[in-house]
């Protein structure tokens, strides 16, 4: 069984500040890190690999044959590997990066385009993961694009995994009122949320590990891939513009003792007949 | 595509660089020099006087945009109810057509909502295109988006909208990627530009930039609308429209990713998202038991309980109350913050709120630069105060 988790490298946006003179992000200090969705990702194909490979109380073991492979994939520029080698250091077994210029300006459309041509050459995958979206875009989009170019199901937005064999799965997906039930022959890609598990920290012998791991990185050419189909060009939409957010309000201060403070606002809220 | 610098027009005035929202570009020797931070988004080409960046777009042949016409919407339903953001699409979209000199379709799949099909056409729908079928009851993956693709590439229509919910988060990536269009996710404005395009609004990095997205070659221009920021359509049972019923396919039905369960959760049923009036607690409560003040607070508003993720972080209270960004977007009439400093990602889960007020010790806290009312000073004493004089009304 072969497990595959595609994840993305981002600025840690917490932290992204604008500076007010030039209406910029600041990118000074800003670390790239592993898109925290994403690790909620890696952590549930660690687990699925060790609950399919763990014998059951039969005697006999969950999967037969082979143990089950976890890989992590991203695209990105050559800084990405710092990524998967997190991935790698927390357990995943093989990682696998996509990098090249050629690719850059990627919309969500050839991103998962780009993906979807990875995991086709890794061949044989029974289970692609993602995070539910990524930190910086927040769009949602590349784990069911994936699943469409890969003409696979999908599980989006899953909060539990109640049952899987190398065969099927049974999953919840989170909707705002409660969760569905879906039920589903592999392969199938799963959008994850953070409601799902509760990531591990590396040992001190994985990062070793992960620090001396091979990584395997292909370009464009290694890919069978449709050049109109990738970068700004394979892309459907396109950025025209972007601007700082007009975050100030000129709002009004109250200040005095909380008892007439409390007239002021409650007159205020009135007017605007919100109570 | 390529971004390249044309050094003998450079004049190395810096613009570009102060135009960069990702620091991408830095002078050297007078010149500027593009670095691989560059994400090709193009903001430094109109910032240079000089016209000494180019960006050269090679793109794919354009669809004939004229074959596409009409704004259509995706109706959202649960258990046979129509959601209250499929108002707010109509509201959105009937705007749009109505710029564009088009008719706006909705479309519903669902079972046995005749009498939703008329709500639609009085709020604003020309047509509506309704499947009646036991199997489209609810919301599935795959029988649902085939039956859009078909209808995409039937009536191709020119601009597409659906809720960025749960169910359109999941759907409406499959049908974009199927009819191979572009879609852009979570949009908070949409306008139509000069050429008839139309502009994708959204934020961006945590709500730290705003991007204007457009989708210039392909058709249907498609987007996902977040809930509640649009005006809901109000019925006029006066207006006039027409109902067009889809016979599904026998195919249409197939499911691989079966929905066999809907299990309500009450955690989940602190509707934030539906709230009009929230009240929020942070680290400044100092207590778990600060959210008792909170809830009485809620209580005597008639609001919702909302929280930040310092409090959620602590374990004062779950995770279902969070807003921000890894926790709830909310846009209530009024979002009232107690003892939240405002760090960026909780601001962007509650920025569009209609009403903000902040209560506060520190007159600092950034909190105050998104509030319509600031008060500060000791939130057990102001917040006593306000509960009082609203239960003497």
């Amino acid at each position: 069984m072969k497990i595959v988790v595609c994840i993305k490298q981002v600025p840690d946006t917490t932290n992204v500040r604008i500076n007010p003179e030039t209406n910029t992000l600041v990118r000074e200090g800003v670390e790239s890190i592993v898109n925290p969705f994403d690790e909620y990702a890696i952590e549930e194909a660690i687990r699925i690999k060790e609950r399919l490979d763990e014998p059951a109380p039969t005697g006999k073991p969950a999967t037969t044959g082979k143990p089950a492979t976890t890989i992590v994939v991203t695209m990105g520029p050559p800084q990405a590997q710092a990524a998967l080698r997190q991935a790698l250091s927390v357990g995943i077994d093989e990682a696998i990066l996509l990098s090249d210029r050629a690719f850059a300006g990627s919309d969500t459309w050839a991103t998962s385009y780009a993906l979807s041509k990875m995991i086709e050459k890794i061949g044989d995958v029974d289970l692609v993961l993602c995070g539910k979206q990524a930190i910086d875009g927040d769009t949602a989009q590349v784990g069911p694009g994936v699943a469409v170019h890969l003409g696979l199901p999908q599980i989006t937005f899953v909060k539990k995994i109640e049952e899987i064999t190398p065969k099927k799965i049974r999953a919840e997906r989170m909707m705002e009122e409660g969760h569905q039930v879906i039920e589903c022959r592999l392969p199938v890609l799963l959008t994850v949320v953070k409601e799902i598990n509760e990531p591990r920290l590396p040992s001190i012998r994985g990062k070793m590990r992960a620090k001396k791991a091979e990584i395997t990185t292909w370009t464009a050419a290694d890919l069978d891939v449709d050049q109109d189909s990738i970068g700004l060009k394979g892309s459907p939409t396109v950025v025209h513009k972007i601007y700082a957010p007009d975050r100030k309000k000129e709002g009004r201060v109250l200040d005095g003792e909380p008892a007439d403070v409390a007239t002021d606002i409650v007159s205020e809220l009135k007017r605007l007949s919100l109570v | 595509m390529s971004i390249r610098v044309i050094e003998d027009k450079c004049t190395g005035c810096t613009l570009c660089v102060r135009a960069c929202p990702f620091a991408a570009i830095t002078m050297q020797d007078k010149l500027a020099v593009i670095g691989p931070e560059c994400t090709l988004c193009g903001a430094c080409v109109p910032a240079c006087k000089f016209d000494a960046i180019e960006l050269i777009v090679e793109q794919r042949k354009p669809v004939d945009k004229d074959r596409y016409r009409n704004v259509w919407i995706v109706a959202e339903q649960k258990r046979g109810v129509v959601q209250s953001v499929t108002y707010e699409l109509i509201g959105a979209g009937r705007r749009l057509a109505d710029a564009r000199g088009a008719e706006l379709h909705v479309v519903l799949l669902g079972a046995g909502m005749d009498g939703a099909c008329k709500d639609l056409v009085a709020r604003g729908a020309d047509v509506v295109h309704y499947l009646d079928h036991p199997a489209f009851a609810d919301y599935q993956d795959e029988p649902y988006s085939r039956v859009l693709c078909r209808l995409m590439n039937t009536h191709r229509p020119e601009i597409v909208l659906c809720g960025a919910t749960a169910i359109g988060r999941s759907l409406i990536p499959r049908v974009a990627v199927q009819i191979n269009t572009g879609l852009t996710a979570d949009c908070t404005g949409l306008e139509i530009d000069t050429d008839g395009g139309l502009m994708q609004i959204r934020p961006a990095f945590g709500g730290n930039i705003m991007a204007t997205i457009l989708t210039p070659n392909h058709r249907p221009q498609m987007a996902t609308v977040r809930h509640k920021v649009m005006k809901e359509a109000k019925p006029d049972p006066k207006r006039k429209g027409k109902v067009v019923t889809i016979e599904p396919l026998k195919e249409d039905a197939y499911v691989r990713a079966k929905v066999v369960d809907f299990v309500e959760e009450v955690e989940a049923t602190v509707n934030l998202a539906e709230a009009d009036i929230i009240v929020s607690g942070g680290r400044g409560l100092g207590t778990p038991e600060g959210f008792k003040l909170i809830q009485a607070f809620a209580l005597a508003l008639g609001g919702a309980v909302g929280s930040s993720r310092a409090a959620v972080d602590a374990g004062w209270i779950p995770y279902s109350h969070q807003v921000g960004q890894t926790g709830k977007t909310v846009c209530p009439k009024l979002y009232v913050a107690c003892g939240i400093s405002g760090q960026i990602q909780h601001l962007v889960g509650m920025q569009s709120s209609d009403t903000i007020l902040a209560i506060n010790k520190d007159p600092d806290a950034p909190i105050f630069t998104v509030a319509d009312f600031g008060i500060v000073g000791d939130l057990y004493k102001v917040v006593p105060a306000i509960i009082d004089r609203l239960n003497q009304r």
